[in-house]
């Protein structure tokens, strides 16, 4: 273990996908400020599958939330797919995330009045795909996930393990650089969520996609290639190799 | 587009209770803007319809006869006016829009009746016409809603003594035994005041109507007669016998109590004695009353180039009860609309809110997907703007049934200053500029009414949308 405050890892700069430098994020309730991640500095190599653990309250989901591009830091600077987030205006950064980053919730987040392949078909509807090339992604993305016969079936219709199967495809579908996943197997049984991991690693495998989980199940842990500890905001520890 | 469209229907389905209710309030406010409006432009056109067929379109006096000539009619007189109505009616512009024009007399005098037994008078206000003219102006119903009313047998071109009173002044007169006037009471028996001195007087005044019309009495022989006594342009006092052939109630007492109506050349004859025989109006009705604008215009503009000092005016300013009727409806109509406005917008504020609540963190989920703020707006003013339009359509096809439904139920009213029933009718389907001003009002209604929770929605941080439970 080392240092917390002076951690830092030496990676191949040119290779990293994520960039964090003296990342703080401080959260004010009325008079009260929480410091969420105090001056975190790391970066996230490419097309590995990474971990970010930590207990529950330590900074994870904020960490997540800064590489997703769905919220700023209080101070430093975050970029990701070599761009500079804090650059970008709000529809820039939501194009941003439309063709870079697909997002893995813990509650599945379908839209319930969208069929699976409606869902999954909806991101390439936001980076304006041609119909055609769309429907051929769309189905085969769904028969990736071993979802191609519940394709008009609506969220309610469909078990947890299917909805999340529907995320992952809807993450994936448009072939972003990063794919985030806050405890994607938290609301799963141990079967499912074990079937999940395996599809996901299987797909990051083909796809060469930057996978990044937010977790503390052990489970999952054991398929990282690159683990991030979290504790009270700071980075205590980072780990590389193991996953495949 | 396609997209939002299929997203707002399904959202609103899939809180059909609750939009079946915002939808049944647009509904509603539309049934109720719709019938009232029907029943509104079912008034104006009957008002209008009424006017035109009494008084015509636009009516061209003599200049200062609007303002000054009911105290002396005949001071106002207009000087060759069957010039003027040749030069009217054979002008390229306004001569087409022409349908009936027309010479009037106004005049006011004392109407006596002093035979037999009877010893009444009344003041009077009168007003002579050609009767044909007066028969073809009671065909004009452009709107389809007034009564069309067959040639009237009581009053003749051929016969210049007859005339119809108001059924109050036939009351004050004794006439409604002699023209068997049902709901007619005879007058009281009093005791005699007036000395001998005006019996005298009276009975000249018989005589000397009876001597004017000496040779033409026995044209109605069973029709009571009565005295019309008048200054003449020159000031001299006057009179003229009149055949009542019958009886016409007017809508309002005062006129009720006064009208008569009777051939021009009798009441010229009253008022201009053996001087020259003028006119006091030259009443003009149109084909379409949209004309009426232009027509105006193009009279005032002949009244100017042929230095003629006439003045011209149209039914509205003649009757200001007409204007008053539209004012008070239009204000009605106004009141209900903008409660029916307030409701849906309400009622969308409320049902907006709830779905932007509940899908807050379907909001955070797209939002992080990368859809934009403003498509998040778009997104919830679609299914306002969806279930105002819905509510609209609604509320449009229930009034035109239940106008259907009305109109055909024989329903009859006395509108105001009308003395007869008229059939009750609510015309929806007939005024498609008021069906489409409702619908596109309560549409709109509602999408502004959904603007306030879109827009909210639209705000949304995404982190906090997404922690929504």
């Amino acid at each position: 273990m080392n240092n917390p405050t002076a951690f830092a890892i030496p990676t191949d700069t040119a290779s990293a996908v994520v960039r964090l430098n003296h990342v703080e994020k401080t959260y004010r309730s009325g008079a009260i400020e929480v410091a969420a991640l105090k001056g975190i500095s790391f970066e996230i190599p490419m097309n590995r599958f990474s971990m970010v653990v930590g207990a529950s309250g330590s900074g994870k989901t904020t960490l997540l939330n800064l590489i997703g591009c769905i919220d700023a830091p209080s101070s430093g600077t975050v970029e990701v797919c070599q761009q500079k987030v804090g650059e970008l205006d709000d529809n820039m950064v939501a194009d941003f995330r439309a063709r870079n980053i697909g997002f893995i919730f813990q509650n599945f987040s379908l839209v319930p009045v969208l069929s699976a392949y409606e869902n999954v078909e909806y991101p390439l509807l936001l980076v304006g795909m041609p119909a055609a090339e769309r429907q051929e992604r769309t189905l085969a993305m769904l028969q990736a996930v071993g979802l191609a016969r519940q394709a008009r079936q609506r969220p309610n219709e469909l078990s947890g393990g299917q909805r999340q199967r529907v995320a992952i495809a809807r993450a994936l579908v448009k072939g972003p650089q990063i794919v985030l996943a806050d405890e994607p197997t938290a609301n799963l049984d141990s079967a499912t969520g074990a079937s999940i991991i395996e599809l996901m690693r299987r797909v990051q495998a083909e796809s060469r996609t930057t996978f990044i989980f937010a977790t503390h199940d052990p489970q999952l842990m054991s398929h990282a290639d690159e683990t991030f500890a979290i504790r009270d905001g700071m980075l205590v520890d980072h780990t590389t190799g193991g996953g495949r | 587009m396609k997209l939002l469209l299929k997203i707002a229907a399904r959202n609103i389905l899939r809180n059909r209770r609750r939009s079946l209710m915002t939808g049944s309030a647009v509904a509603a406010g539309a049934l109720a803007m719709l019938l009232f409006g029907g029943f509104a432009n079912y008034i104006f056109a009957g008002l209008e319809t009424n006017n035109v067929q009494r008084i015509g379109h636009l009516t061209v006096f003599r200049s200062g006869y609007f303002l000054f000539g009911a105290g002396n009619p005949a001071a106002y007189g207009i000087d060759n006016y069957r010039q003027v109505i040749d030069l009217f009616k054979h002008d390229p512009v306004v001569g087409p829009m022409i349908q009936v024009i027309t010479p009037t007399q106004s005049l006011v005098g004392i109407a006596g009746n002093f035979t037999g037994d009877n010893d009444a008078s009344k003041t009077f206000l009168g007003v002579g016409l050609i009767p044909s003219d007066r028969d073809r102006m009671r065909q004009w119903n452009e709107f389809r809603v007034g009564t069309v009313y067959a040639p009237d047998p009581r009053l003749s071109d051929g016969d210049e003594t007859r005339g119809l009173i108001g059924l109050g002044l036939a009351r004050i007169l004794g006439l409604c035994a002699p023209l068997a006037l049902p709901n007619c009471p005879p007058i009281p028996a009093r005791a005699s005041s007036s000395g001998n001195g005006v019996l005298a007087t009276n009975e000249d005044i018989a005589n000397l109507a009876r001597h004017d019309l000496s040779g033409d009495a026995g044209s109605a022989p069973h029709k009571p007669q009565i005295e019309l006594l008048a200054a003449t342009a020159g000031g001299a006092p006057n009179v003229v016998g009149l055949t009542v052939s019958g009886s016409e109630p007017q809508g309002v007492k005062e006129l009720d109590d006064n009208f008569i109506a009777m051939h021009l050349a009798l009441a010229q004859q009253l008022v201009y004695g053996r001087g020259e025989h003028k006119v006091t109006g030259i009443v003009l009705q149109l084909r379409r009353s949209e004309d009426l604008a232009s027509a105006r215009a193009r009279l005032t503009t002949l009244v100017k180039e042929n230095h003629l000092q006439l003045d011209v005016r149209d039914f509205g300013e003649l009757t200001p009860f007409y204007g008053q009727v539209v004012k008070l409806f239009g204000s009605i109509f106004l009141f209900i609309a903008l409660v029916m406005g307030v409701i849906v917008l309400f009622a969308v504020v409320n049902t907006m809110t709830m779905n932007v609540m509940e899908r807050t963190n379907e909001i955070g989920t797209i939002r992080a997907m990368g859809v934009r703020r403003r498509s998040i707006r778009s997104q919830f003013i679609v299914e306002g703007s969806l279930i105002g339009a819905f509510g609209a359509t609604v509320g449009a096809l229930l009034a035109v049934t239940i106008a259907a439904v009305l109109n055909g139920a024989g329903l009859t009213w006395v509108p105001p200053g009308n003395a007869n029933p008229v059939p009750l009718q609510v015309d929806v389907l007939g005024r498609p500029g008021l069906i489409v001003a409702t619908w596109v009002g309560l549409a709109l209604v509602a999408t502004i009414a959904a603007l306030i929770p879109a827009n909210r929605a639209a705000r949304l941080s995404v982190v906090d949308a997404l922690r929504h439970v």
